[in-house]
């Protein structure tokens, strides 16, 4: 389909890296800095790109996708921020408990599911609290640029507000905080008129305020080019059920905590992957038999697509019933 | 009838498409000639979106006769002009003063349509916030490759560069930017051997 080389492996190379520090920003979130061991710059990303960071979880392969906060140019060391999920599958859990300075890590080349789009004229980013991440990386670049932008961020209260002083304090014109334990709402009706010609909106956050978005804008008549979004959806715990893979020809036990890709995986099998967010498609999968019910949790497949019962997800979707053979 | 449908060409050329009601902040029509019954179909689906609009009506050839039929819509803004360039200055300072979510509906000739449309997206407008439904005339506006003159309204092939006097061949080679298409030297291996010039279309 497209002229790009075939990658030799799942999910683009990785990269060894060290923790150079853990930065503990609020009682959520933390951030992690990672260089490489001999120093090395790392490849340089665009601003809104992910890397997906591999853990060994007590023995349980983890590989959670993170948005890249540091600055593009900057290419010494790579940061991430990381929000304290206590109820997920531990990925979070694990860095912020079992990581330490000076640890091994690999992290994946950076993938970029949300890029700015360079033609317009000025960038309106919404944030909704961990959602900051890829804006910060986006400011960086529009600031050395030159470029038109301005931050709108709601969080849930000035104490886990991460980066608000800093970026408040950087660009007093340009941030707006409005935190729901003060009963502030972002304004987005209000935003959104009078932005001037070419101006686009990028959002990120929880689910709802991503579709709040995407339909406000569209009821005020912006196009839908004009209007970014990056949600990942971390993979839902659920009941275990078996799989058979037909071209490697095993049978996989997918345990509650883990995804289905994660099982594909831990069974020796190199299935395809970029997000591991439902997002990307990159992982889209065949089903050939199934007996009972496909739990799709993507937001990659088309409605009809999910309804025909042919495709799955394997990053975050699951299964319920006797029997599912996938092609892979 | 003030419809004609295109035949099928090079990915180059502009398609146009039926105006529909589209939400919005605003809402921007420009129309030439029979272009005002794309307008006019457009009021009867959903009179409360004309009656929003600012319109800018460029008649041609038609005289008075859409000029009291678009008024009694009822435009939040009505201004009839003796032609596109003689609008140009009001549809530049509409451009310059608008925000995001405006709605462009273009109807009539190709050469209004493209010229506003570039004139739109050099403001910042997004391209998928115009509509273009073509209407009358299917005259089109050309621009000679060799001396760059633009001459309006032909509808012959060949036709003569009103710049150089070249006999030019018409193409469906289509800038978006001069928003006119490309006219090339139709006698260039053999002066002088100029075919009889044919109504475009036939
Ligand atoms: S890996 Fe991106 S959709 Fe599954």
């Amino acid at each position: 389909m497209s002229a790009a080389p075939q990658k030799a492996k799942a999910g683009g190379g990785t990269i060894d890296v060290v923790v150079r520090a853990i930065v503990p920003l609020n009682d959520l979130v933390t951030r992690f800095e990672f260089e490489r061991p001999d120093g090395a710059p790392f490849p340089p990303f665009s601003p809104g790109a992910h890397t997906i960071v591999e853990m060994n979880d007590d023995g349980r392969p983890r590989k959670n996708p993170y948005s890249l906060m540091s600055d593009p140019s900057d290419t010494s060391h790579y940061a991430i921020s990381v929000r304290r999920d206590d109820e997920g599958r531990g990925g979070s859990r694990f860095l912020h408990t079992a990581v330490s300075v000076g640890d091994r890590l690999s992290v994946s080349y950076p993938v970029n599911l949300f890029p700015l789009d360079l033609r317009a004229r000025k960038h309106v980013f919404l944030a909704g609290g961990i959602g900051i991440t890829p804006f910060l990386s986006m400011i960086a670049q529009l600031e050395r640029q030159g470029g038109r932008w301005e931050l709108h961020y709601a969080c849930r209260s000035e104490s886990l507000a991460s980066y608000a002083d800093d970026l408040t304090g950087r660009h007093a014109n340009k941030v707006h905080v409005y935190y729901s334990d003060r009963k502030e709402a972002l304004p987005l009706e209000d935003l959104l008129d009078g932005q001037p010609l070419g101006t686009h909106v990028y959002v990120c956050g929880p689910k709802g305020m991503i579709d709040w978005v995407k339909t406000t804008a569209a009821d005020h008549g912006w196009p839908g080019d004009a209007v970014h979004a990056e949600e990942f959806l971390a993979p839902q715990p659920g009941d275990p059920f078996d799989v058979h893979l037909a071209r490697s020809g095993i049978d996989v036990h997918v345990e509650p905590h883990e995804s289905l890709l994660e099982a594909i995986e831990r069974a020796g099998v190199d299935a395809p992957f970029l997000c591991r967010g439902g997002a990307c498609g990159q992982c889209e999968t065949d089903v050939i038999e199934a007996d009972g019910e496909l739990i799709h949790a993507d937001h990659w497949l088309e409605d009809d697509q999910k309804a025909s019962g042919k495709k799955i997800m394997p990053c975050v979707s699951r299964f319920a019933g006797k029997k599912l053979v996938l092609d892979r | 009838m003030s419809r004609f449908q295109f035949p099928e060409s090079i990915a180059s050329r502009p398609v146009y498409g039926t105006l529909e009601p589209r939400p919005g902040k605003a809402h921007l029509m420009i129309a030439d000639a029979e272009g005002a019954e794309a307008l006019l179909d457009l009021a009867v689906r959903d009179p409360a979106l004309v009656r929003a609009a600012h319109i800018i009506y460029i008649p041609k050839g038609t005289g008075e006769s859409y000029v009291p039929r678009l008024e009694m819509c009822g435009p939040a803004q009505f201004h009839v002009a003796p032609s596109y360039e003689a609008s140009v200055p009001r549809l530049r300072r509409v451009l310059t003063d608008a925000h995001m979510g405006l709605q462009l509906y273009l109807a009539g000739t190709e050469g209004l349509m493209g010229q506003a449309m570039s004139e739109a997206i050099e403001h910042g407008l997004p391209q998928r916030s115009i509509q273009r439904e073509h209407r009358g005339s299917v005259a089109r506006r050309m621009q000679c490759v060799h001396c760059k003159g633009i001459t309006e309204d032909v509808t012959t092939d060949p036709f003569v560069c009103a710049h150089c006097g070249l006999h030019l061949f018409v193409r469906d080679h289509y800038s978006r930017r001069l928003a006119a298409f490309q006219g090339v030297r139709v006698d260039a291996e053999d002066p002088g051997n100029v075919p009889d010039p044919v109504e475009l279309y036939q």
